[in-house]
Order: C-alpha cells, then structure tokens, then sequence
C-alpha cells in the first residue's frame, strides 16, 4: 500500500520534535452490500475508504491526524500535524528502520467475495425472503441483508515494526415482523464469519431465514416477561454477550488505569465461581472476531483473563502496556484510520464445563431460559450491566414451558460471576457482534455453553 | 465556502447519460478531539475527512456507491459502481430522486465563525478546565472516566439531475465529562456536558458540577423492591426515549408494516399533555440543519398534537409511495441511501419545574441514567425494558439513590401514561431535545 522508504521517512518526521512513538496505521477497506426489504432488493451498495492515521506519543500525551492522501506529502503532512498535537519539544532527527514480518492467521480465504457475481449475492437475498414468507401468513414483513467486507491494513512504527493483513468478513442476516392478535413481534437470526463467500457452503439461508420466522411467531404467543429476581438459564451459543458485558470490558487495561473498573487490583483472586473460565482469543478461526494482528501490527493471542474463578490478567494494547513495562496482549483495535486505537475485546468466552444442559434446566424449580441474547450494555466503574433477551421461555418445574415478550436483565459482574453454579458440556459460539466503546465499533464473537446463574433481576412487567 | 464542494457534486451530476437520474453527495469535515487526563493532555486529534455518495436511478432501479475520498479517480470508480449496482435493484414504481417541491430553504445561522478560529491551545484549556471543576467539586470525586472537547466543521452538498443544489456549512462543539465518585468499595459514575456552536456557548463549570453532582449522588444506592411506580424520566433519558418514539412515526416504517402507530392516524395515541414536534430549524438543537439529506428544506412537523396522532415523517421516496408529499425527513451520510428519520424531536414544554413535579409525587423514582435500550427496546411491538438508575422520591422529596433496577412497559401505554412535561427543555448532542417527563404505572423490577 506504501512503500517502505517512505514509511520509514514519515516515521522520522513523525519523530523529529521529540517523539517518543509514532506509528502510522493505514487501511484500504471496500465494502459491498445488498438490502431486500418488503418484497425488493432495494439496492446494492459499493464503498471504498483508504487513509491512514498517524499517531505520535510524548509522555503520557498522544498526537494524532488522519489523512485520506496516501501519497509521500499526504503522509507527510500528517504526520506533522500528529506531531505538533503531541506537542513534542524535542528536536533532531531520527531514523526508523523498518523490519517487516509478515501476519499469519493459519487459514485460508476460499472465494474473496469480490470474486463472486453480484447477481449471486442478489439471488441469497431473494431465496431467504422466499422462505421466510412461506413459514406462514403471519410473517407480515421481511427484511434481509447481505454484506461483505476487505480490509487491507499495514502497521508501521517508530519500533522497527512493520506488517500488513488483510481481512475478509462475510454476513447475512434476516429480519421478520410477525403480525397476530396481540400486535407485532420480532425475529432475527444473523451469521456472520472472517471468511469469504464460503459463508454460504457453511449456512443454508433458507434455513436462517425459517429460524428468523420462527422467532417471531413464537413471540406472537408470548406473555410478558416475569418482573423481579430468579434463576436464568441461559443457552449454549445464545448468550456470550453476557460475559463480554458482565467482565470482558471490565477486563480493559484503559478502564483499568483509570479506575474505572470494579476488576481492578483484583488479579490473583476469586472473582467467578470454581470452574469458570473465560478466555479472550482473537487466534480463533473464522470467528467474526478473528484478527491475524491486531490494528497496532501486534499478532492476535489466547488470552486467558479468568481461570477457574480466578482472575488472571487483563488484555492489553500498546500504551498501556508500555507503561506497565509489559507486552501488548493482542487487543489493540480501532474501527478504522480515522481512530486512535484502544483496549478491545475479539471473540470472548466462557469454557464448557461438564453437565449435561438437559440435566441443568431439569433442576431448575421455576427460572428464565433464555435461547437468545441480545445487545447489552455495563457501567465498568460499578459494574451494572444490562442485556437484552431476544428469545426466552418460562422454566416451569424444570421444563421450557411458555415464550416470553422482550426485555431486559439486569445484574452486577463481579456478582454475576459468582452466582454461576451450573456449567453445561455444549459450548458454541454466537452469533456476530459489533461491540461499541467511546463510540467506534467493531467486530466481536462470543460463546456459552449453557449455564445457569442463580438469581438475575429479569426486567418484565408481570408480577 | 462549500461551494468547491458543490462544483464536485455539478460535475458528477453532469456525467448523468440519457435516462439516467443521478445525485451526488458530498461532504466534507474538520474534526479536533481533545481528552485530558490529570491535568494533562491525554490525547489529540485532528483531521480533515471527507466523502462522496453517488445514487444512480434508471427506469425505477436504483444503485448507490460511496468513496471516502474526493480524488477524481475515486469519483469516477464510484460512479461506474453506483451504475453497475443498479441493475441488481429490483423495479421499484416509486424509485427515484427528490425533486424542488417549492419549500424555500430555511436562512439559519448554523456557522459559528469564531468556532473556526479558535486557537487550540484554548481549546485544551478549556477541557482541563472542565476536568479540574469535576475533580475540585466534591472531596468524594475519585477520578474521571473521560473529560473531554471536541468539535466539527461540517460542510455538505447534494445536487441531482432533477433540480436539486444545495450546500450548507455547520459548527458544533461540545464539552462531555464522566465523573466517578468513591466512599469505601463503592464507585459511582456520572456525566456532563455542554453543547453549542461555537466555544463561547459552552461552560466547562456547569458541565463538571452536573457530572460530580450526578455522581456523588449515587453513592450508598441499593436495588429498590420491585413494584410500580410513578416515574420521572430526566431530561437525558427522556430524550432517548423520545430518539425511540420517533422511529415509529417514520413514514417507511409505516409502509412497511413495522409502525405500531400505522392505522392511527387523528386517532388519540397519548396523553394529551403530549404534544411531539420535529423541528430541525430551531437553532438551539443540536442538530439543526437547513436542508435534508436529499437537499429539500428542512421543516417543523407536528408529529403528535395534544395526544392526538397528526403526521408521519416522510422523504421523496416514502411520500411518493405513501400519496403525500415529503416533509423533509430524509436521514443520511454519504455512505448510504436516505432513509426517513425525524431530525430533531422534542416535546413542547409544560409549566411545571422538576422540583414542582417531584414535589407532587408521593412514591416514586427519578431516573437519572438508563442502559441497554438498543436491548431491551423494540419499536415494533412497543415492548419496553431498560436498565436504570437514579433517586427515590417519597413524600414528594428525592430520597436515597437507588440502582440495579429495570424499568418497562410498552412504548403504547407509556404515552398514555404520562402525567406532566416539565419546563426545562434541555439541547444535547443528539437528534432529540431533553425535557422532565412524569409517567405513571412503569413496573420497577429489582429486589
């Protein structure tokens, strides 16, 4: 994307008022998209961004400045005005030698969907809609995306070092209104994998878009959630989101240093019940989280941030490992040029345990299981977190019994954590995610095995 | 000062081949964001980005690119992708460009001039200042989250083969901090912020004793029973909901069979203390503007009239196909096709302070904060469920903080639930303006 002679002189530019760091990032991104909605393709979107960003760090002050022009004076320009934010007093020059290494994520990517007709991405949006429609007359409306994106990147900086990835996101998601007596219901159902156009030997779209359906008219019958506190069993695949907000973002070293997090200085003690584990992998393959490197040119790693209940480590990115003394744990990531990059989670998760998850909601008396989670949301610095049920049942002397109506649950991580008393042997990871910090967004996995926690305030409107 | 951007978006326009519709978007934007910490500058950034949108109809298909550049080549490649997109669109009656429907443009003051020659350095100053009112307000302040100034110059053009050619320019800065406050274990966070045009409109101090107040406030907060109660939502929580409320009146969603308000129009929706207009030409709001994002003129709507349902928003497309004509409503960046939306919502105020109102509760709760409404919201079926926190009231006084609690019921009874709108309408950096609302009959779940 750059050559190296000039990278390594934006560098020393970059450098030259008493920099400490400097790092260009820069990104060539194209994405395509195709939206059915009521009946029509709407319309394909074609779009292409490519800049880079230049950051320049001064003592705990870091300078930066986004530029679209890639050329050597674009660079240039920016790396001054990154410079001259970070405010350097220093002077002289200094020279950057590059040492390129190359990133590996131990698969291939079998059909890049820029290869692929786009009447052939059309046509999935036609067959989903198709067999959405038929699951029944209720299903009043349908709508379906289709995206796919390439992600070019090269992380050079002031530490010699200097690689490029790219990245290759494939996505499909079906939307259903169901129409009854009682008004409207929703249904959902969305894959999505850093592979190509192999998506679709994976997944049968006809399929997903029969769950999405199916989703919605379940909900038709449902009556409103319970309110108040009970046992929640929430299902394998369905409800990652739970640890990525009960403990993933307070598990952010930024969040961390700044005190605001209910996790700090608690490395090396009991936080989670015996036997729950949750590692942070951004090495996972085809996972919608998988990075090769990470988007400060760090290689993506397994970290294990809480083993058998005990706190082990937080994830990390480049500054904030710097100051510590200490490695980048791989989680330095940013939405694209245009951002500074920050602690960020990849695909996050909690490992099986042993019981058998029919077994767990047996001896379950009277509880919430919940099939599907939706988004959530937590205050680090107290803890409270919030997530959305999109699919869930009543458990009735330990059998799924009746469909409940969307809410939300509410409950405190490092108490959540404790009240885990159940962990099934079924782990799967969930669907794709998009997770949101100080406003950019980027992709995330998770995954469960089933689990029960004993007692969660389930946010309903019945007594 | 944008017209270099409306020469770019004349020429794409001027490629259109016989047949073909065409409209060009393009933007352009000069960002600074300043974060201190302790005193010091945490981090800076600074950049110029800027964009095209290309939207391309031909006998009732549409296609549509984007590039996040304005180099010529990048131009030409998106054009020569917003044709090849069209084919795939399926016929559409109702595909097509907006055209001058005779609405003037609004003349609105959206430039503040002495935003653009603001030194930076005063910029940073003023952001450290915000964090030292924060850290000085209260012995129990322990830190902050984040304190931080950022501002924008946009500018933005659209023209179309069909008579539309409009371009405009606007500032915004705003000040936000998260404070946290600290007694023994227990941390309690809390925010603040301070919008406006130009750096004269913001005050730092205001800003930072709200965000320490709203922190401190919290500390010793338990999870309250579970019951129901009288709620007052803040100014902050309302205009989220209001954010909510405005999709089910989008004239699409209508269309589509996902508004649950679709049959009812001049039918009683709510309370008829409620009365919901979208008015992106007040000044004041944050996110006022004079033109849409198909370059008609912006324009009040009055969406719901003393509870009674009036109007649903539409753009060019959404009018056509519903028989009406637009009301200005289209919703866009220049990576994506318009969508309708309302601009800039807001309630008409009622009389009462939130002190009155407060005083007129004899068991209830004030919510200060919520979490999780792209979860626990669904505008479809109405249900409604969030996190929240905030104060108790009993016997008409604010009482002990309360957290760990949800509150919900459907988007439908809680218009008609609503008991009084409070007087202190409140701007923030949002696309809806805050107000004091009471609502009656929300189920508190918690202990």
């Amino acid at each position: 994307m750059i050559e190296q002679s000039v990278l390594e002189e934006v560098l020393g530019v970059a450098m030259r008022t008493g920099g400490e760091f400097a790092e260009v990032f820069a990104e060539d991104r194209r994405n395509a998209s195709a939206v059915l909605d009521d009946g029509r393709v709407e319309e394909l979107t074609s779009g292409r961004d490519r800049g880079a960003g230049i950051r320049v760090v001064v003592g705990d002050t870091t300078g930066f400045a986004h530029t679209a022009d890639l050329t050597e004076v674009g660079l240039i320009a920016a790396a001054e005005a990154a410079a001259a934010a970070a405010r350097g007093g220093g002077g002289g020059t200094n020279v950057v030698a590059l040492d390129r290494r190359s990133a590996s994520r131990g698969y291939d990517i079998e059909t890049y969907p820029g290869d692929v007709a786009k009447a052939r991405k059309v046509e999935l949006l036609g067959r989903a809609n198709d067999a959405a429609r038929a699951v029944g007359g209720a299903i009043s409306q349908v709508s379906v995306s289709y995206g796919d994106n390439r992600r070019h990147i090269l992380v050079a900086n002031s530490d010699g070092l200097f690689v490029e990835d790219d990245t290759v996101r494939t996505f499909f998601a079906v939307s259903c209104v169901a129409t009854g007596d009682a008004g409207m219901q929703t249904g959902r159902e969305s894959v999505g994998h850093t592979i190509g156009f192999e998506l679709f030997d994976r997944y049968d779209v006809d399929q997903l878009a029969r769950n999405a359906a199916d989703r919605a008219l379940t909900k038709l019958a449902a009556r409103p959630a319970p309110s108040g506190q009970m046992p929640v069993v929430i299902g394998s695949g369905g409800g990652g989101v739970l640890f990525h907000e009960a403990c993933g973002h307070g598990l952010e070293a930024d969040l961390v240093a700044k005190g605001a997090s209910v996790f700090r200085g608690r490395v090396g003690q009991q936080v989670a019940s015996k036997g729950v584990t949750v590692v942070d992998d951004g090495t996972m393959e085809r996972e919608w989280g998988n990075i090769a490197v990470d988007d400060e040119g760090n290689p993506a790693q397994r970290n294990v941030l809480i083993e058998d209940g005990v706190l082990t480590d937080y994830m990390w990115d480049h500054l904030r490992a710097r100051k510590e003394g200490r490695r980048s744990s791989g989680n330095g990531r940013r939405q694209s040029y245009q951002n500074l990059p920050m602690v960020r989670m990849t695909n996050t998760y909690l490992l099986a345990g042993e019981e058998d998850p029919e077994s767990i909601i047996a001896s379950t008396p009277k509880g919430v299981y919940v099939k599907h989670l939706g988004g959530g949301q937590v205050n680090t610095a107290t803890g409270d977190f919030v997530f959305g049920m999109t699919e869930a049942y009543l458990i009735e002397d330990g059998k799924i019994t009746e469909p409940l109506r969307e809410g939300n649950l509410i409950g405190n991580g490092p108490e959540v954590l404790q009240r885990i008393d159940a962990l099934g042997n079924d782990f799967a990871m969930g669907p794709p995610g998009t997770c949101g910090k100080d406003g950019q967004g980027v992709p995330v996995g998770d995954g469960v095995p089933t689990l029960r926690v004993s007692s969660l305030t389930i946010g309903g409107t019945a007594a | 000062m944008s017209e270099d951007l409306l020469a770019i978006a004349d020429r794409v326009v001027a490629m259109a081949k016989p047949g073909e519709q065409i409209e060009a978007v393009v933007v352009r934007g000069t960002e600074t964001e300043i974060r201190v910490f302790e005193g010091d500058v945490e981090s800076l950034s600074s950049a110029q980005s800027q964009g095209v949108g290309i939207r391309i109809v031909v006998d009732g298909r549409q296609g549509f690119a984007y590039a996040g550049s304005l180099d010529e080549s990048a131009i030409a490649e998106t054009l020569a992708d917003a044709r090849d997109n069209v084919s795939f669109a399926t016929f559409d009656e109702f595909a097509g460009l907006a055209e001058p429907d005779g609405v003037a443009i609004p003349v609105l003051d959206l430039h503040g001039d002495a935003l653009v020659s603001f030194a930076t350095a005063d910029k940073i100053a003023m952001a450290i200042e915000l964090e030292r009112v924060v850290m000085a307000a209260d012995p129990r302040i322990s830190g902050i989250e984040s304190a931080e100034y950022a501002d924008s110059i946009s500018e933005a053009a659209i023209a179309s083969s069909t008579g539309i050619r409009t371009a405009g320019s606007e500032t915004s800065c705003f000040l936000a901090t998260y404070a946290m406050a600290t007694e023994g274990d227990e941390t309690q966070t809390g925010f603040g912020f301070s919008v406006g045009r130009e750096p004269s409109d913001l005050t730092p101090s205001a800003a930072a004793i709200e965000a320490a107040e709203r922190a401190t406030r919290m500390l010793g907060a338990v999870q309250p029973a579970s019951g129901r109660l009288t709620v007052v939502l803040d100014p902050w929580v309302t205009a989220q909901f209001l954010g909510i409320l405005g999709y089910t009146l989008d004239g699409e969603s209508v269309l589509k069979g996902r508004s649950l308000f679709a049959d009812r129009l001049g039918e009683s929706v709510g309370s008829s203390l409620l009365t919901l207009i979208d008015d992106p030409t007040d000044v004041r709001s944050f996110t006022a503007t004079d033109a849409d994002g198909e370059g008609l003129a912006a324009r009040r709507n009055v969406l719901i009239e003393n509870g009674v349902l009036q109007k649903f928003v539409h753009n060019a497309y959404s009018a056509r196909r519903a028989g009406t004509v637009s009301t200005g409503n289209a919703v866009r960046g220049f990576k994506s096709t318009p969508s309708v939306g309302c601009l800039s919502v807001s309630l008409v105020p009622g009389i009462s302070d939130p002190a009155a109102l407060i005083a007129g509760i004899d068991d209830g709760v004030l919510v200060q904060e919520v979490s999780g409404l792209h979860s626990g919201v669904n505008p479809v079926s109405g249900d409604f469920s969030t996190g929240a926190e905030g104060l108790r009231i009993r016997n008409g006084e604010l009482a002990e903080p309360v957290r760990e609690f949800t509150i919900a019921s459907t988007l439908q009874k809680m218009l008609r639930d609503v008991q009084a709108v409070g007087n202190d309408l409140q701007f923030l950096p949002m696309n809806a303006t805050g107000v004091s609302l009471v609502v009656a009959d929300l189920t508190v779940s918690g202990s």
